[in-house]
């Protein structure tokens, strides 16, 4: 481990979500990024987070509604009309 | 929120009853919503009974639709409510609105520090690691799965999300930074034996 405060890590942690999302102020910013230089634990933390979202929206599966509960719901919305495929 | 919206549904013509408007609706939604069911229940069966609900629960309150949030919120709040009303049902011990729990910073601490970020992209997506990665989510307690589903899955905003759950934005961010650290812990037990694995 570092030799800095552990509650700086703490601190940063609470930010991680926002500043990956790009909502933070520059202050702010500034501030964690001075602390990430410092600190390889929360510089591993926050590359794995950002990876872990990128690959929740790779857009690998994501299945398109089977045509068989389309037709269901077409039918209980009384939509059939409408049935045409896609 | 055009990324679920491929063409401008009208809501004049929704509320005038217009029904191949209302089918253009249907399947300008239909995948995310049941997909949405799948996430929260676990079940084909029970994200379809989610899909049809919240479709005619849609037909129902169309004309209450007040327009002072998206139509695609709109649409996901109804959904959202139907699938907890359907997991209340089917699964009566899950704490759906533990902010308490979801407040206390003891299990935000990370464990793992394998930077496993840098593997390849074919590596991580493939069926093994698709499946870890589904499995995470699975396992995310509800109350923070639906804020990520909504967020990280269907791209709404947090102010959307928000609206859609009926929490605060302070909530959202809450719910959605534990949520996003929970899978980074799993995926990093897996990979990070996976690494060491290879050396
Ligand atoms: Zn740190």
């Amino acid at each position: 481990m570092t030799e800095h405060a552990h509650t700086d890590c703490e601190k940063m942690l609470g930010f991680l979500s926002e500043y990956i999302d790009g909502g933070l102020n520059p202050e702010l910013c500034q501030e964690i990024e001075k602390h990430l230089a410092g600190c390889e634990n929360c510089r591993v933390v926050l590359n794995t987070t950002k990876r872990t979202i990128d690959l929740v929206h790779a857009p690998v599966e994501k299945p398109d509604l089977p045509e068989d509960v389309r037709a269901r719901l077409f039918k209980r919305l009384n939509l059939d009309d409408y049935l045409k495929p896609k | 929120m055009n990324k679920t919206m491929p063409t401008e549904i009208s809501l004049e013509a929704l509320v005038a009853g217009d029904r191949a408007e209302f089918a253009r609706l249907v399947d300008a939604y239909s995948s995310p919503i049941y997909r949405l069911g799948l996430r929260m229940l676990g079940d084909p069966q029970d994200a379809e009974d989610v899909l049809q609900n919240t479709f005619l629960s849609v037909l129902t309150h169309i004309s209450e639709f007040e327009g002072r949030s998206s139509l695609a919120t709109w649409l996901y709040r109804i959904a959202a409510n139907e699938a907890l009303m359907l997991l209340r049902r089917k699964k009566p011990e899950v704490n759906l609105d533990d902010v308490e729990a979801a407040d206390e910073a003891e299990d935000l601490l990370p464990t793992q520090f394998v930077d496993w970020s840098a593997l390849p992209e074919d590596e991580l997506l493939s069926g093994e690691g698709q499946r870890i990665l589904d499995g995470a989510i699975a396992t995310l307690p509800e109350s923070m799965r639906l804020v990520f589903l909504l967020r990280d899955v269907e791209g709404l905003s947090i102010r959307e999300t928000a609206e859609a759950l009926n929490l605060t934005e302070t909530n959202v961010k809450t719910r959605l930074l534990r949520a996003r650290l929970f899978l980074r812990e799993r995926l990093s037990t897996y990979y990070g034996g996976h690494m060491s694995h290879e050396e």
